[in-house]
């Protein structure tokens, strides 16, 4: 055993010393892997981007109540009447009385990239005190709320980084109304942070939507008191809503985004691991025949044919190796942490960061040092296998 | 007796023509013995002496080392035995390109338990027999022919294997340097009494050697060839 581990290493280290003699060719190799482990860490990275900003957004205690049917709050419509009986309903936290009820409004308006000026969806919010207050994590960077009858705005910082327009003190139309935009806010990285947020009365009347909102959220009294709510709501015939907290609407959003984003993701990995295997194949098949006659002597000299086989196996998993860590630093260095924007569940611009973790870097190492395995196997075989006569006079 | 070939036949079976390369062929070759084998193109030198050396195999027929029937090894019983007995010199050295002369000669040492030091001291020893002691940092490139075939021929002894296998080892050499490493090779018979087992072209060579086989067509053409 330990004469096979030192055959082993003898032989990887005279195929690793070989390696220059083929450098364009492993190059290449490597390039090749590294192009799928980036690839493949970037859809990823991106979907776990996406699915961290959604699923940070909501909270457990706070309903988000939609029309039957509405996934989205872009396709749902609540009326005023629906709001009032809410506030009335069991479940829902008072304070002094008040119900900490939130109708809103949600219109799109238009945006322009910074990067290329191309235009896409942003989200207008009409909220009120109480909805400001719905969402405590939000803090401003720059400026102060909107006054209430005015037609200010505040935006999401996610929003100023990637669209052109919003900056502090800045006015914008949109449609036929102008607004000033008076203060910039945080919202811990949330889906928030990709949204404009105006007064509720104003944006009804701008838009004309007098009697309507898009949503309700209310605190709950405690999260348990999601049941109790939903009872009552599927109870009453006036109201034909949907109740869920903020935190499941939200998930069920991020599942369904980076689920596609996922799905288009591997699909493109795959494809380019089947170049990168043949890329590997075609290294190795390459770097046992033109030492054919070297590996021939090496096995007519006593060293056995396993040795001859791990040691060109473990060529190919070091080219694939060198490939992996290649592919992860660029997409560490370069893309991990980059801000970007996709479309989102409500249609609407959602702006987030590429975010590795360990176990992403880890899946795309694995399939990167699968494509090595698969690479050398074959070629290893034949290094293993052929008949010595037929090698060392080549 | 180190090797008794009896019957020994040897057949390429290539997209359905059989090809014969020897049909019962006898051989002895005693320990200590320097056989050179001549013959033209296609003889089968290279196909017997592959046999020889335990990388190829005959098709039937009786192959015995030192008393022991190594026809039947196996792959891995097979690398053993070489890595124990036989060492190759090739026409074209076939040495590693990318290693030292001292690192090269040291191959055959790997499959040994010996220590670092001594394999160093062993690799240093055969390097000074094949007087290439100064050399032992160079690489393949930075070398001669003739010092490449001294080199390979360092390798070839460096674990003192009771037999030498040579296929045409002078036949890229010029005369001055082929005399040099056949003389190289007498010394290995006659001092260290290694068996060595040469083919070759050229007659001059084989005058080198103890006794000459002639093989034609698969058949040796001379009386003494068994004991
Ligand atoms: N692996 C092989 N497959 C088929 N034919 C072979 C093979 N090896 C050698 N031969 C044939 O066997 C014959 C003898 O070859 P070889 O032993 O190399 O002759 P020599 O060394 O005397 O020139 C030749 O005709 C050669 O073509
Ligand atoms: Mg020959």
């Amino acid at each position: 055993m330990a004469n096979t581990l030192r055959q082993i290493s003898a032989i990887t280290r005279i195929n690793i010393k070989s390696i220059p003699q083929r450098f364009w060719m492993s190059l290449s190799t490597i390039v090749a892997i590294a192009l799928v482990v980036g690839v493949l860490l970037g859809f990823l990275a991106m979907g776990n981007g996406f699915k961290k900003t959604l699923s940070s957004s909501g909270t457990k205690d706070v309903a988000i109540l939609l029309r039957d049917g509405s996934d989205s709050e872009i396709n749902s419509v609540v009326m005023r009447e629906q709001t009032q009986l809410i506030e009335e309903a069991p479940g829902v936290a008072r304070v002094n009385g008040k119900a900490l009820v939130s109708a809103e409004l949600y219109v799109v308006v238009d945006g322009k990239r910074r990067t290329n000026g191309i235009k896409a969806n942003m989200p207008l919010r009409g909220l009120d005190s109480t909805g400001f207050a719905l969402r405590p994590g939000v803090t401003f960077s720059k400026g102060r709320l909107f006054r209430p009858g005015t037609n200010e705005v505040i935006v999401g910082s996610g929003l100023v980084r990637e669209f052109s327009g919003f900056d502090l003190g800045q006015t914008i139309r949109f449609g036929t109304s102008t607004w000033t935009i008076v203060g910039v806010f945080d919202a811990g990285g949330s889906v928030y942070e990709s949204e404009i947020w105006g007064d509720v009365s104003v944006v009804q009347s701008q838009f004309k939507r007098l009697n309507s909102y898009q949503s309700i959220r209310a605190k709950l009294a405690s999260p348990d008191q999601l049941a109790a709510l939903k009872a009552y709501v599927d109870k009453d015939q006036r109201l034909k809503l949907e109740t869920r907290s903020e935190a499941d609407y939200f998930a069920a959003q991020a599942k369904q985004s980076s689920d596609l984003i996922s799905n288009l993701g591997w699909p493109l990995a795959i494809i380019m691991t089947f170049g990168a295997v043949a890329g590997a194949l075609n290294t190795m098949y390459s770097s046992v025949s033109v030492r054919t006659a070297e590996i021939g002597t090496l096995r007519a000299i006593g060293f056995g044919g396993f040795p001859t086989f791990v040691g060109t196996l473990i060529e190919a998993v070091i080219l694939a190796a060198i490939g992996a860590v290649l592919g992860s630093v660029v997409i560490w260095l370069f893309v991990n942490g980059l801000s970007t924007s996709s479309l989102g569940g409500s249609f609407t611009q959602v702006v987030f960061t590429f975010s590795l973790t360990p176990r992403i870097i880890t899946t795309a190492i694995l399939l990167a040092l699968l494509i090595g395995f698969i690479g050398g196997f074959f070629p290893a075989l034949r290094a293993a296998r052929q008949p010595i006569a037929a090698m060392v006079n080549e | 007796m180190l090797y008794q070939l009896r019957n020994v036949s040897k057949r390429f079976t290539k997209a359905k023509e059989t090809l014969t390369i020897f049909d019962n062929l006898n051989m002895d070759i005693p320990e200590g013995d320097f056989v050179a084998m001549m013959g033209p193109s296609g003889s089968g030198k290279t196909t017997l002496l592959n046999i020889l050396g335990g990388i190829d195999k005959v098709t039937s027929g009786e192959v015995s080392f030192a008393g022991n029937r190594i026809d039947g090894y196996s792959e891995g019983q097979l690398s053993e035995w070489r890595a124990a007995n036989v060492g190759f010199i090739f026409q074209f050295y076939n040495l590693m390109p990318m290693l030292s002369a001292a690192q090269n000669v040291e191959l055959p040492l790997m499959l040994t338990n010996l220590s670092g030091a001594k394999r160093k001291e062993n690799v240093a020893t055969a390097l000074n027999i094949v007087n290439l002691s100064d050399r032992a940092k160079h690489y393949p490139r930075e070398m001669s022919g003739g010092q490449q075939q001294r080199v390979a021929i360092a390798r070839a002894m460096v674990s003192d294997p009771q037999l030498l296998l040579c296929d045409e080892p002078t036949g890229d050499l010029d005369r001055t340097t082929a005399d040099e490493i056949l003389t190289t090779l007498q010394v290995l018979n006659r001092e260290l009494g290694k068996t060595i087992v040469m083919v070759t072209h050229d007659p001059e060579a084989a005058r080198y050697a103890k006794r000459t086989l002639h093989l034609n067509k698969g058949v040796f053409e001379d009386k003494m060839v068994m004991a």
